[in-house]
């Protein structure tokens, strides 16, 4: 079995088979995580850059173990976006890199479609460690993993992302893999948050967090990125925890048995409240242990594909 | 030198048509016109049988990027593109470095058209509407129109200072010069880089929602209203545009737009391939913009066909979406996308298409009408609209090749052009 694409930009037009042998490999994986030495020798003599414009310790040491676990060999390289504007373009950096033999790409970078703009200059195996507010792939991978590991299957479940869907290339991952994967969504925020014609990606919208905990078994709650407050979409935190935290009060009251979700880094008591963030709820440490497995399927999938 | 132009269909809405007849010229000037004249000691004797010859087509909407971006086109490669693409005359705009905004510069530039390509297309220079584009102070209007400045505009900048707005309008009617406003809020779409919908949400793109050109140019018509100024809208790309000003119209004698053959032709699903042409400013819109802005152009609620002309090197489009700059060229690909788009579709006759590309920009600007009689300064804009080409950006006369239309089989192509006596034929 071999995935489609020979690279991994986004979850949009991926199919189910290409998920579900992601997850399944993941699996495997996840038993490997388990064991004394976490290492298998998959990956050994390929060479993996991960490429690092925007500032992500999650993500990056995520990957990072995973390929490293692969017995791949790893360089890293930070830059912030700032210095990319000014100097060298991405594609002379991307090519530069590339003429010194390597086999695959991990890259964060702040423009959208900037993946796929690199799997267009250059020729080694790209995969999308988030590009702006596009796609976060591996991201809403791990979360279908943790979905399916809790409740066995994804199809019929109600999903509810919360928070800053307009900026969150979490949100749009995740809908385009859990309506692949036959799940039912949602999304909730203020108004302000929600892109334009987001119902036209079959998503249904609440502005209410009661109505949405009602409504989900399971919530993927963002973080508010604090920096946007400048921007006139919501007049306060205090206004945003009020009527839009998840809290553990309102669960209880509401829905006993909702799965609460978070990609991190989270702001306690802002988007979710503590108590629930670490309660029984909660699966956000199975996501993080998920993600190394999810990234280890992938690099391997895509790394050894003939 | 005498030229025959040999069974030439006229489309001039000066001219009644009475089917395809000869064209003499002598030198600059249209001689005789004529069934059948004579080919004997001719200079140049060209066959025009299924062509249509039009009064010289103009573009009132060119960036040449000279001085100051001649790594994206000069004064030299810009008119050699226009003539290619079938103009006699294009109006530049002042978003040079330095900007249009004193009188010497508008001169030199006209002189440099008159040097290039031995002066075969006209250069009107378009002069700022502020000094340094800056939005802060009137630039020095009367000298501009005095040297030569057609229009004023800060071209890719809105005047956002309503009393500025208001005094330039007021200032500018002295020299009878329209002023030509990009409308684009300041905050709305700030950092946007493609239209505020569907696609912008699925690509996560920030968006320039339409309400940032839509609400500049109600605000402007009532100030145009109030002042009884001369305003013309530029690349209008929206329904609320073509509504505001079709409610406007009738009462305000002064106002006109234009709209550029590539908001006509695409929509905002263009830009799914993240492709750095399909990024400019105003943005592509959707399918309901569209039929908007064609309706726009068969009701004569828009006046004109302009390109937006925007040339950038290879290297500065090849970069993230995000990065790139806005702009496409448009001058060797406008009549091929009107005549497919508009004239196929039966929005428009080829006698409205003359107008929209000849007729009324010079209207506007009050330049001399260019009409096909005997005893005329000839200055023709020759077409064939049944021949069907495919567009390869690399056959460009413009030195920049940054179009979405590559390989787009068109209807309809400029054959060559005719001005100041000398004739140039389209490859």
């Amino acid at each position: 079995m071999s995935l489609e694409n020979r690279h991994l930009l986004g979850l949009e037009g991926v199919s189910k088979n290409d998920i579900q042998l992601i997850l399944d490999t993941a699996e495997t994986f996840r038993e490997v995580l388990e064991r004394p030495i976490k290492k298998v020798p998959t990956l050994q003599g390929k060479t993996i850059v991960n490429l690092f414009f925007e500032s992500s310790t999650r993500t990056r040491i995520s990957f990072e173990l995973a390929e490293r676990r692969l017995s791949a060999d790893v360089v890293n390289f930070s830059a912030d976006m700032s210095s990319l504007k000014k100097g060298e373009t991405l594609k002379d950096t991307a090519r530069n890199i590339e003429a010194m033999k390597i086999d695959m790409v991990v890259m964060r970078h702040g423009a959208p479609g900037a993946a796929l703009f690199l799997s267009k200059v250059i020729n080694s195996v790209i995969i999308n460690a988030g590009d702006g507010s596009h796609e976060h792939p591996t991201q809403a991978l791990l979360d279908l993993y943790s979905i399916r590991e809790k409740y066995n299957h994804i199809e019929g479940l109600n999903v509810c992302i919360v928070g800053d869907i307009s900026h969150s290339r979490v949100a749009l991952s995740n809908i385009h893999g859990l309506k692949t994967m036959g799940a039912n969504i949602a999304v909730c925020g203020p108004a302000t948050l929600i892109p334009r014609e987001l119902d036209r990606l079959g998503v249904k919208i609440f502005n209410r967090i009661d109505e949405a905990i009602e409504w989900a078994n399971v919530l993927n709650v963002l973080r508010i990125q604090l920096e946007r407050q400048d921007k006139s979409f919501f007049p306060s935190l205090g206004e945003y925890r009020k009527y839009f935290a998840v809290t553990k009060d309102k669960i209880q009251k509401i829905n006993k048995n909702i799965t609460i979700m978070h990609p991190g880094p989270i702001n306690r008591d802002v988007e979710l409240s503590a108590d629930l963030a670490d309660g029984e709820h909660s699966i956000i440490l199975q996501q993080v242990l998920n993600g190394v497995a999810v990234r280890m399927a992938v690099l391997y999938l895509l790394g050894t594909r003939s | 030198m005498k030229h025959l132009l040999k069974n030439c269909m006229i489309i001039d809405p000066e001219v009644q048509n009475n089917g395809p007849v000869d064209i003499l010229i002598v030198n600059e000037t249209i001689e005789k016109i004529g069934a059948g004249i004579a080919d004997l000691k001719m200079d140049n004797v060209i066959d025009m049988q299924g062509y249509i010859v039009a009064p010289g087509f103009i573009d009132m909407h060119v960036h040449l990027r000279e001085p100051g971006f001649e790594h994206k086109e000069t004064i030299e490669s810009g008119t050699l593109a226009a003539a290619n693409g079938g103009f006699t005359a294009v109006c530049c705009m002042p978003n040079t470095n330095p900007s249009i905004d004193d009188q010497s510069l508008v001169k030199w530039i006209i002189q440099k058209g008159k040097e290039s390509n031995n002066g075969i297309v006209d250069v009107f220079p378009i002069g700022t509407i502020t000094k340094a584009r800056e939005g802060k102070e009137l630039s020095l209007m009367m000298e501009l129109a005095d040297a030569g400045a057609v229009a004023f505009s800060d071209d890719g900048s809105s005047v956002q200072n309503s009393e500025l707005l208001r005094r330039a309008m007021e200032y500018s009617s002295m020299s009878n010069k329209p002023i030509i406003q990009h409308a684009e809020d300041p905050f709305l779409g700030k950092g946007g880089a493609m239209n505020e919908g569907f696609e912008s949400t699925r690509l996560g793109i920030s968006p320039i929602p339409s309400i940032t050109e839509s609400s500049v140019i109600a605000r402007d018509l009532i100030i145009a209203g109030y002042t009884n100024a001369a305003y013309h809208a530029a690349h209008i790309s929206c329904r609320e545009s073509v509504e505001l000003i079709k409610n406007t119209k009738n009462k305000m004698q002064k106002i006109s737009c234009e709209v550029t053959p590539h908001h006509f032709t695409l929509t905002d699903e263009a830009v799914r391939n993240f492709d750095t042409n399909t990024k400019m400013n105003p943005p592509l819109r959707t399918k309901d913009d569209i039929i908007a802005l064609k309706e726009g152009l068969r009701d004569g609620i828009i006046d004109v066909i302009a390109t937006d002309h925007a040339p950038h090197s290879f290297d500065e489009k090849e970069v993230e979406f995000l990065f790139a700059p806005f702009g496409i060229v448009g001058l060797e690909t406008a009549i091929g996308l009107s005549i497919t788009e508009l004239v196929v579709t039966g929005y428009l006759t080829l006698m409205q298409l003359v107008e929209k590309f000849s007729v009324n920009p010079r209207k506007i600007l009050h330049l001399p009408q260019v009409t096909i009689r005997e005893g005329e300064l000839a200055n023709l804009t020759i077409i064939s609209p049944e021949t069907e080409w495919i567009v390869q950006v690399d056959k460009f006369k413009s030195q920049s090749k940054n179009s979405p239309f590559n390989n787009y089989k068109l209807k309809g192509k400029p054959i060559g052009i005719f001005n100041h006596g000398r004739i140039y034929l389209s490859s």
